[in-house]
């Protein structure tokens, strides 16, 4: 197997500044297929940023990122590549709200990849089955419930059938009782075998199906290890701390 | 255990109805709410009676010169005579049915539309943009077989129709695209588009229109030729273009960022980022600032008379000045309002039908 096959995502000593704010300093990492990856750490820390170099919508200044065996430089024919390829979730959701659940599912899968809009729509509904709304696709978004507006935005991106799946912390702005059938539903495409980077601070969903857990700080990856050794073995006092913090109450 | 049980769900309490209670709530409801509604009252009774008098009781409507105007109210006579100056200007009579048939036309794709169910909105859509301009043009100037009217000869309502209507439908995309070039990362694109949009914002209209007509000729030596209402649109679409794009701006600023990254993370191209997803929200926020541009320029079309064209208000003033009906200036003046108020009212009504019909519940 060579190097491309396996690694999906590779970042290379990844450097990004805003002003003179060094937000992202030296990261590596190394991405396999269908691995997925828990990334953690304090507010402030570069995570979102991170995981946002990587479908370019931030820019990165120094460094290397391979997605797919794509470089990601200023050439907007990679970038609409890697676009393709990577789906996000957001945490605010991010749906159209001009735009019904079904017509926010179509979109790209119609505009992007130019599928007939009959087999984007068939699509779409399989979609939204497995995210379990298929009866609101015809509503609009504004009329949805927060932990449904998340699974109609899994369903948006999953309609792409993108090759990684990017989460940035997709459960921190919904009610308690709304994050389990939004973490049920990522559990699932997890176990399915869906390359996943996310963002969260649910440690639950982490020992359940991360291969690897990541934990940043002040722009680095401070510490990465397997769920079981990372949560009961940390290695810096760092790590211990933000732990302590996050599994405290 | 008890068990939990919700509360039957009841109808909403009727409200005291008939318009016996409706003034009660409304108009007697507390001796202050009596006394203003008393005094309202009062007012409207001392002001409106004489005047509806004047302009309708007693008024004069037809006949030929200011003799027919016997009853000592409006002698509206002083419209109706001119009637299809102040509409046509000095187009040939003989040729009415054709400006009349292009404003025709023009009602009923409108109509079409916007009557929900209708079928082939899309085409209709289209053929207003594409096929519509050249009849109109062929209608209203000539060519194809119909005689040439000459644009001098245009004035009154309809010139006012004309300017305004393409003023709008020019000035639009053009503002469209300024605005996102104003917001455009490329500095050339950008500084192209702040230079633009601030000369014409901070020039008065009238100084446009006068340097279309006196100065063109002077700078340019076929600008003479030019038509004179060809140089006063462009004037005015320059003008409005300036206006629409930062209308256009305030739209595009009002939508989250997450709009837009929701937008690129999906793949999609700038153009189809801006025309599926952006430019339909920001247009529905701004409807209300665009309309609120479009009435003022409507209004403001009749600055042309600086530059010898006549607009309605014009042809009013005109007819003003005609030794033979000196002093009918209120009949002249209420008319030209009246006409005004009229068009901009329904662009108001109609932005407000558009703004409920758009609405998709709260948005993001
Ligand atoms: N557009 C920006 N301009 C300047 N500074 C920024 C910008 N975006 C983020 N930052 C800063 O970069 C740092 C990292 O931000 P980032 O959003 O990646 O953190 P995070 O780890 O995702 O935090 P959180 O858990 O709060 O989401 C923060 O200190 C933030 O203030
Ligand atoms: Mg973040």
């Amino acid at each position: 197997m060579t190097n491309e096959q396996e690694f999906i995502i590779t970042l290379n000593n990844v450097n990004k500044w805003y002003g003179q704010f060094h937000v992202l300093k030296d990261i590596n990492l190394n991405v396999k297929v269908g691995e997925r990856i828990v990334i953690c750490g304090p507010s402030g820390s570069g995570k979102s940023t991170m995981i946002r170099c990587i479908n370019h919508l931030e820019e990165h200044q120094e460094g290397e990122i391979v997605v797919d065996g794509v470089v990601l430089n200023n050439d907007l024919k990679n970038i609409g590549q890697i676009r393709k390829e990577v789906g996000m979730v957001f945490q605010h959701f991010n749906l159209f709200p001009h735009l019904t659940v079904l017509q926010n599912c179509t979109l790209a899968p119609i505009w992007v990849r130019k599928m007939p809009q009959k087999e984007a729509e068939a699509i779409a509904m399989k979609y939204l089955e497995r995210v379990k709304i298929p009866e609101q696709a015809n509503k609009f978004p504004g009329q949805l419930s927060g932990g449904q507006q998340q699974r109609v935005a899994i369903a948006r991106s999953l309609c792409m059938n993108p090759r990684v799946m990017l989460f940035d912390e997709p459960t921190s702005a919904l009610d308690p009782e709304m994050i389990k059938e939004v973490l049920d539903v990522m559990v699932e495409l997890a176990q399915e075998g869906m390359t996943m980077l996310c963002v969260t601070h649910e440690m639950g969903f982490a020992k359940k199906v991360a291969d690897r857990v990541i934990f940043m700080d002040a722009g680095q990856i401070v510490e990465e290890n397997e769920p079981q050794e990372f949560f009961n073995n940390p290695q810096s006092d760092r790590t211990k701390l933000f732990l302590s913090q996050v599994l405290g109450h | 255990m008890e068990k939990f049980t919700p509360i039957e769900s009841r109808p909403a309490p009727l409200v005291e109805v008939g318009i016996i209670g409706w003034m009660r709530r409304n108009l007697f409801s507390s001796i202050p709410n009596t006394l203003v509604t008393i005094f309202t009252a009062y007012m409207l009774w001392i002001v409106l009676v004489p005047f509806l008098n004047w302009a309708f009781i007693s008024s004069d409507w037809f006949g030929e010169s200011r003799h027919d105007c016997t009853s000592g109210g409006a002698c509206w006579v002083f419209v109706t005579v001119r009637w299809n100056l102040f509409m046509y200007g000095f187009y040939p009579e003989d040729s009415y049915w054709r400006p009349n048939l292009a404003f025709i036309l023009l009602i009923a794709i409108i109509a079409w539309l916007s009557i929900p169910n209708l079928p082939f909105k899309k085409w209709v859509g289209i053929a207003a943009i594409t096929i519509y301009p050249v009849v109109a043009y062929t209608l209203l100037y000539g060519g194809f077989g119909l005689d040439v009217i000459p644009t001098h000869r245009w004035g009154g309502l309809m010139l006012t129709l004309v300017l305004a209507l393409i003023g709008i439908v020019v000035a639009i995309p053009i503002g469209i695209l300024l605005a996102l070039g104003r917001r455009s990362e490329m500095p050339v694109i950008k500084m192209v588009c702040v230079i633009f949009i601030e000369f014409w914002r901070g020039v008065p209209l009238i100084t446009i229109l006068f340097m279309a007509s006196v100065m063109l000729p002077l700078f340019f030596a076929g600008g003479t030729d030019a038509d004179k209402l060809m140089r006063a649109l462009i004037g005015i679409v320059m003008f409005q273009s300036a206006y629409m794009a930062e209308v256009v701006r305030g739209g595009l600023q009002a939508l989250s960022k997450g709009q837009f990254e929701g937008a690129d993370a999906l793949g999609l191209s700038y153009w189809q980022k801006m025309n599926l997803v952006v430019l339909p929200q920001a247009l529905k926020i701004m409807i209300p600032g665009i309309v609120n541009t479009l009435i003022s320029l409507f209004k403001d079309t009749s600055l042309i008379v600086i530059i010898g064209l006549l607009d309605v208000l014009g042809m009013v003033r005109q007819a003003l000045s005609d030794p033979a009906w000196l002093g009918y200036p209120a009949e002249g003046y209420l008319f030209a309002a009246f006409m005004f108020w009229i068009f901009c009212f329904s662009m108001s009504r109609y932005s407000i039908y558009l703004e409920d019909r758009l609405n998709t519940g709260h948005r993001n």
